[in-house]
């Protein structure tokens, strides 16, 4: 008697096969069809929207009451909002996750900022807006303007870039702390050395998602900084914008007569921009990934 | 008469989780000797080693009572600065644990830490770590490649190197050869034997061979005590201990 005689070969070993088969193919059938949607509001905006794209279109001024002419102004509008939203959110953002992931110890303290956090996360965009109307708007005296719609949008995205930078912080093992430590480095310039270069690529990604939602928001900016039309572009953070996604809403709904071409040209570049910041979002993580030595 | 480099007096450590690794540790650590602590595992030989350099204070420790006099300083005084101590008394981890910088970048990070800014004496440190760690002539064409490029043996001499580059005084091995080959377990030995007239050196060897090839004074652990201490040689060959024999002769452990 050997231990190999114990060994029976199964006699449903095609029945479980085949059962893996169907498995997995059911499997990839839910995956497609979860894209399927995606993937058709993408086609059907590039295709409806495509004829509206021109160069004159991306480039110049509304006319004839926005029926005609270009979205310049809301185009602008948007990379300005994107880049104020940037200045605040991104610097406090990471801070936060760097004191979070690092430096806070589990206590009280730390669990409230965390409830708040993911308490912030939760919010209803629209209730942002409502809250940079009465804070930003009206108590510091911002008024409408780029200025507070971007104040008013940083504290929608922080939450995002807080917890993806403490994620990727928290991500990078944590013996290199403890060499970083036994070579002689403090805390600090052992992070700042080893441990914030590795987190880099997840912190932008976050960074990236965080934007994005922010530059596609309309609720936050209906009362802080978007304007229903304006005839130059801003020309100070105290000007009020036009931005695409606000313009979206108004040319779907306020403008009567409004050629259909417009409004999916619209939609394709704000969709466009959004897609490629994921991408970019994307090939930054694959790429980080692919280099990690961990 | 040797000259004793640590002193440790009555040490006791103990954890918030009630583990009590150290209990009244008495041992002198001999100035450019290979001092080996051994034993099962268990015994509070890698805890020593979180002491001495501080390193333990990253960890939720409840107490540690007791005196380590570095030259006659006191270390556990939290007065003294960890920092300096830290560049003094390096340390190399069982596991080689590199660094996710490129191969130089993993020396010169003591170096920039402590604040060094001349680029060329930098280099030149990095290339005198290297030759003393016998690593320069097989990567000193690939300084800049990432240091997880290179095999387990090399990363393992790569992380002796980094300390050797903070010239310190004393440098704890922590079971430095338990994830290498013999060659490379070898290399490790034959640096230690030859480079103890620079240093002095604390060892936790991974196995008892390498605790009889390598010691000149040895100290048997037992579970948080220290049980016999002396010449390598005599312990290992000639224990007064019926633990420190029966451990020796493969009883337990």
């Amino acid at each position: 008697m050997n231990l190999l005689s114990y060994y029976k070969e199964p006699k449903n070993r095609i029945d479980r096969n085949l059962v893996q088969k169907i498995g997995f193919t059911g499997i990839r059938l839910i995956t497609v069809i979860t894209i399927l949607p995606i993937l058709g509001i993408v086609v059907f905006i590039a295709i409806k929207g495509m004829p509206a794209l021109s160069w004159e279109f991306l480039s110049a001024m509304p006319r004839d009451g926005m029926r005609a002419g270009g979205i310049l102004p809301a185009i602008v509008g948007t990379l300005y909002l994107m880049a104020g939203t940037a200045l605040f959110s991104i610097p406090l953002g990471i801070t936060a996750g760097i004191y979070l992931a690092e430096y806070a110890s589990d206590n009280l303290w730390t669990r409230l900022i965390r409830i708040a956090i993911i308490s912030l996360a939760g919010v209803p965009s629209v209730v942002y807006g409502l809250f940079g109307l009465g804070l930003f708007v009206i108590f510091f005296k911002l008024g409408i303007s780029i200025l507070s719609a971007a104040l008013t949008l940083s504290i929608m995205t922080l939450p995002v870039i807080i917890s993806t930078s403490e994620e990727a912080l928290r991500s990078v093992p944590y013996k290199f702390r403890v060499v970083g430590i036994s070579l002689g480095g403090t805390q600090w310039q052992t992070i700042w050395k080893v441990i914030l270069p590795q987190a880099l690529p997840g912190i932008v990604t976050g960074v990236i998602l965080g934007l994005e939602r922010a530059v596609g928001e309309t609720a936050p900016i209906l009362f802080t900084g978007a304007t229903f039309y304006l005839p130059h572009l801003p020309s100070s953070p105290l000007d009020a914008t036009m931005a695409l996604p606000y313009h979206i809403y108004v040319i779907s709904t306020q403008i009567p007569g409004m050629p259909i071409t417009i409004q999916y040209g619209t939609v394709l570049v704000l969709l466009v921009l959004v897609l490629a910041m994921n991408i970019i979002a994307s090939v930054i993580r694959s790429r980080a990934r692919a280099k990690r030595q961990w | 008469m040797n000259n004793i480099k640590i002193s440790i007096r009555d040490l006791h450590v103990r954890y918030q989780d009630g583990k009590y690794p150290l209990r009244g540790i008495n041992l002198d650590i001999i100035a450019n000797m290979i001092n080996v602590t051994f034993g099962p595992a268990g015994g509070g030989k890698s805890t020593l080693i979180r002491v001495l350099n501080r390193l333990i204070d990253l960890s939720d420790v409840d107490e540690i009572q007791g005196e380590v006099l570095l030259d006659g300083i006191n270390i556990l005084d939290p007065e003294i600065d960890v920092i300096e101590l830290r560049r003094k008394v390096g340390v190399v981890f069982s596991q080689p644990i590199p660094l996710p910088l490129t191969i130089s970048e993993n020396i010169s990070f003591g170096l920039e830490v402590a604040g060094e800014k001349d680029k060329k004496k930098i280099a030149r440190r990095v290339e005198h770590a290297l030759r003393q760690a016998v690593l320069w002539d097989e990567i000193y064409d690939r300084l800049d490649d990432p240091a997880s490029s290179l095999s387990g043996g090399q990363q393992q001499r790569l992380c002796l190197a980094r300390v050797l580059a903070l010239e310190p005084d004393v440098i704890l091995l922590d079971e430095p050869t338990s994830a290498l080959d013999p060659v490379s377990t070898a290399k490790i030995e034959e640096f230690l034997e030859k480079a103890k007239d620079d240093y002095t050196f604390l060892l936790v060897p991974h196995n008892q061979q390498q605790a009889a090839r390598t010691a000149d004074f040895a100290a048997f652990f037992l579970q948080g005590k220290l049980v016999e201490y002396g010449i390598g040689e005599q312990l290992f060959f000639n224990p007064k201990k019926k633990e420190t024999a029966d451990y020796i002769q493969g009883r337990y452990g």
